[in-house]
């Protein structure tokens, strides 16, 4: 009896102490002065511009580091209707496809270009996962510039990523899909009828103009992200493959029955060589190349539909599969190029791969068998070591140029710092939550500048005031510029981040343009100046060409338009200053509005749906007179008519 | 009668005068420069000796609101005829070097000191009437306010600070003056110096 009192009572204080020895959670990570840090004062820069993808909302933003404020959203693949990309008609045909028109896609992976495996931050790339596209959007003046659509792929997700001087931008398809004539076949003929492409595109190194340059015919599995060699190993790619079991239905299961899948080794510059010598094949297939021109203010889509493709299959030595356990999402090289680490999403262990190796494991044909006649070299063979136990879920790599890794793990949400040559871990930090990519500046480069990480997230929960259920993704800035990471800053995003880069602010902040000069101007609807605003019809298309100017429209008071006619405003932003753009804004129009810059001619279609009168506005707050910035337009009914007329003033 | 030329040095010091003024058809004579809470950068015109450059433009755009004249080339007639004037100075004082009379150095001293007074002057008279002489339907009218530019130096004008001044053009030129008056003191010097050795020579 007494003895059960006693088992009891000392139940009862085990349980009193319990919650004491929960370990602490995420509110006791933050230590030092990390305010200080962050802070930028008013009127000060940021040290970083990070280029964040934006994910489901196709855009870009620009961030800087270390403050995390948001500069700039970027309209890439999605229609923008705050400055009218994808309304004008200008920007339209930069948003057009094989499928025509397609207002939205889903933007995973940013890669800034670069020299000598340095960021020259001349491009940002991006890549379209939905409707397989690549954007390159120019850093003088934030604006996507050309966006190529890649053929025979589906859910262009191992893309952008480029080589070390810019030569090649990669896109290798996520889906494998039919290609060729035949593609109207059975799911169930996956493996015999399916096709993993691997796009190189190569960049024009003075105009970063792209050109879908060859394709390479890989197997039918999944490939989902990629990374160029670089200095001893540049002249090849790695991407990591997953569903190398070739399966077509609950992927969830039926691609996470191998131990290892691969990484697939390309030596581009044998394939570059197969090229010269002829043996590329000539095959079609449409897609869309659009161009936009600073000179005329607008884009032009060409239906592209050669394409030169390469069969790794005959042609040899261009394809080596290295096994890599499991299910690998990253394959990441480090600044020097000897190290390839793969992130098996499903392993317990990193596993980090020798260049050196593997080029003498090709040499002594250390293989263990071969996939359609491309060889599987040996894992042990190609092996520098693994990292023991360093979490779960291991998904990105980035680098600090100090000989340490860090990697994002999704099941175990933490960021862990390890050595590349002792693969010893060194480090861990919690993430808030569940991190996805990180990014150190310049961390996928020969340099990296290893002073910031940004971890960003895929949960996000309690870390800011709640706004519903739909939630900011949060990003986490650590400081790692000493042995231990530490936390500095929580902050919320735009859209859906994935990955991102950053670069010094030093690099582009002086080349920024300021505003677009008049008589550089060959739209050919331009105006130069005030004297020729003016309205035209042509049949049943009204042409208004109109100035806007601190503050007013030129003309403001236009007539003669019927029900039906097809108005278009040409309209040409006279100032020549920085920061003076002006909106253009009229009532009922089923588009958006036009954001023109200065010097900028951009073209609003409106089609009026009834008789009346409709005002037109200013909608970016240009001047203490900004609000008398209108004009009114008179609709007149179908079959009428009535006389053109316009004016300004008396 | 002694006709007493003045020596080598001065001579060369009045060539380098006249020479230096040559700058003036390649360089800027003077700047106004503005500043507001939204031109931290600041809005800047220069004044050549036949044109203006700079944010004429953008400051004709930000002036219109309370009824300043559009700045142009038009504005100022002096654009057609002050190419000839500097000619005239410069050609005399090249000459004034040649003949080294007293009498051409003086008239050189003087003609540069009257292109002084004669511009700031001009000057004064411009920028009277365009900070005076407002449109009647200017959008912003403030009462009793005039937006006359400073002469020289800075001023405040409702929300922009005004600086007016010399530019490189500007400053040579007075750099040109200082060199004449040099000249002309060591003249004026020698010959008090002379006429007190020799109350009876008459120098000219």
């Amino acid at each position: 009896m007494k003895t059960r009192l006693w088992l009891l009572a000392g139940a009862m204080v085990a349980i009193a102490f319990a919650p004491g020895c929960k370990p602490k959670g995420a509110q006791s990570a933050l230590s030092g002065d990390a305010a200080s840090k962050v802070y930028v004062a008013p009127g000060e820069h940021d040290e970083f511009y990070n280029i964040v993808s934006g994910g489901f909302n196709g855009q870009m933003s620009v961030v800087g580091l270390p403050s995390g404020r948001v500069l700039k959203i970027v309209p890439v693949f999605s229609v923008h209707p705050e400055n009218g990309w994808g309304f004008s008609e200008e920007s339209k045909p930069m948003l057009n496809t094989a499928h025509g028109f397609v207002p939205w896609d889903d933007l995973h992976h940013i890669a800034i270009s670069t020299t000598n495996a340095e960021h020259d931050a001349r491009w940002a790339f991006g890549n379209g996962n939905n409707t397989p596209r690549i954007a390159r959007v120019d850093l003088t003046t934030f604006k996507t510039v050309e966006i190529l659509e890649i053929p025979n792929s589906a859910g262009n997700h191992s893309s952008p990523f480029i080589t070390e001087n810019t030569e090649y931008v990669v896109a290798g398809t996520r889906f494998s899909v039919p290609t060729g004539d035949n593609r109207d076949v059975p799911i169930e003929t996956y493996k015999e009828n399916f096709k993993g492409t691997i796009s190189f595109i190569s960049v024009d190194k003075d105009h970063g103009t792209m050109d879908l340059a060859f394709q390479l015919e890989a197997p039918p599995f999944n490939f989902d992200l990629a990374r160029a060699g670089k200095k001893k190993s540049h002249g090849w790619f790695f991407f990591s493959t997953y569903n190398t079991e070739m399966a077509h239905t609950l992927l969830e299961v039926n691609a996470s029955q191998k131990d290892k899948d691969f990484i697939m080794a390309v030596n581009w510059k044998k394939a570059e060589q197969y090229i010269k010598e002829g043996k590329g094949k000539k095959t079609k297939a449409k897609y869309a190349h659009n161009i936009w021109d600073e000179n005329t203010h607008m884009a032009t889509s060409t239906i592209k539909e050669d394409i030169l493709t390469l069969d790794p299959k005959e042609l040899k030595d261009i394809i080596y599969f290295i096994p890599c356990p499991k299910s690998p999402h990253g394959t990441d090289t480090d600044p020097t190029g000897e190290y390839i680490i793969g992130s098996g999403k499903l392993a317990a262990i990193i596993p980090v791969f020798s260049f050196t190796k593997m080029l003498k494991a090709i040499e002594n044909q250390d293989f263990e068998g071969t996939i359609d006649g491309m060889p599987v070299l040996k894992y042990e063979s190609v092996l520098h070591g693994e990292v023991e136990k360093p979490g779960l879920g291991p998904l990105h790599t980035e680098f600090d140029g100090r000989g340490n890794a860090y990697t994002s793990m999704f099941v175990s949400s933490e960021v862990v710092k390890w050595n590349i040559e002792t693969l010893q871990v060194l480090d861990r930090v919690p993430t808030y939550y569940s991190v996805g990519h990180l990014m150190i500046p310049g961390g996928p480069t020969g340099k990296p500048h290893g002073k910031y990480m940004v971890a960003y997230n895929k949960i996000t929960k309690d870390r800011y005031l709640p706004t519903g259920p739909e939630l900011a993704h949060s990003a986490q800035l650590y400081d790692i510029s000493g042995d231990k990471m530490q936390l500095l800053l929580d902050f919320p995003t735009i859209g859906e981040p994935h990955y991102a880069e950053a670069f010094p602010a030093s690099l582009i902040k002086d080349k920024q343009v300021k505003f677009y000069p008049l008589e550089k101007n060959n739209h050919p609807r331009a105006l130069k100046g005030i004297n020729n605003a003016r309205v035209e019809r042509e049949g049943n298309k009204v042409h208004v060409y109109m100035t806007t100017i601190r503050s007013n429209f030129r003309p403001d008071n236009i007539e003669g338009v019927r029900v039906g006619d097809e108005v278009y405003f040409h309209v040409t932003n006279l100032e020549q200053d920085w920061d003076v753009p002006h909106g253009f804004a009229i009532k009922g129009a089923n588009t958006a509005e036009l954001l023109v810059m200065p010097g900028e001619t951009a073209t609003l279609k409106w089609v009026p749906d009834r008789v009346g009168i409709f005002p037109f506005y200013c909608t970016d707050f240009c001047s203490a007179l900004h609000q008398e910035m209108q004009g009114y337009l008179r609709v007149s009914p179908a079959g009428s008519n009535p006389e053109i007329k316009f004016y300004t003033g008396e | 009668m002694v006709m007493k030329k003045i020596d080598s040095s001065n001579r060369t010091l009045v060539l380098i005068a006249a020479l230096l003024m040559i700058t003036a058809y390649f360089t800027p004579l003077w700047q106004i420069s503005l500043w507001a809470p939204q031109y931290p950068e600041g809005l800047n015109m220069k004044i050549w000796i036949d044109r203006l450059s700079g944010d004429v433009d953008i400051i004709n755009g930000v002036n219109h609101y309370i009824g300043m004249k559009h700045i142009g080339v038009e504005m100022f007639p002096e654009f057609t005829y002050l190419i000839y004037v500097f000619a005239f100075i410069i050609g005399f004082g090249v000459l004034a070097a040649l003949i080294a009379r007293r009498w051409a150095v003086y008239t050189f001293f003087s003609m540069i000191s009257l292109l002084g007074v004669g511009v700031l002057v001009d000057m004064y008279l411009w920028g009277y009437d365009y900070g005076h002489n407002l449109d009647p339907t200017a959008a912003i009218k403030v009462p009793g306010m005039a937006y006359q530019p400073p002469l020289l130096g800075y001023k405040e004008l409702l929300n922009f600070l005004a600086y007016s001044g010399p530019d490189t053009g500007g400053w040579i030129i007075a750099f040109s003056g200082i060199l004449m008056l040099i000249v002309v003191s060591r003249c004026f010097l020698e010959d008090r110096k002379a006429k007190l050795q020799n109350p009876y020579m008459k120098v000219q």
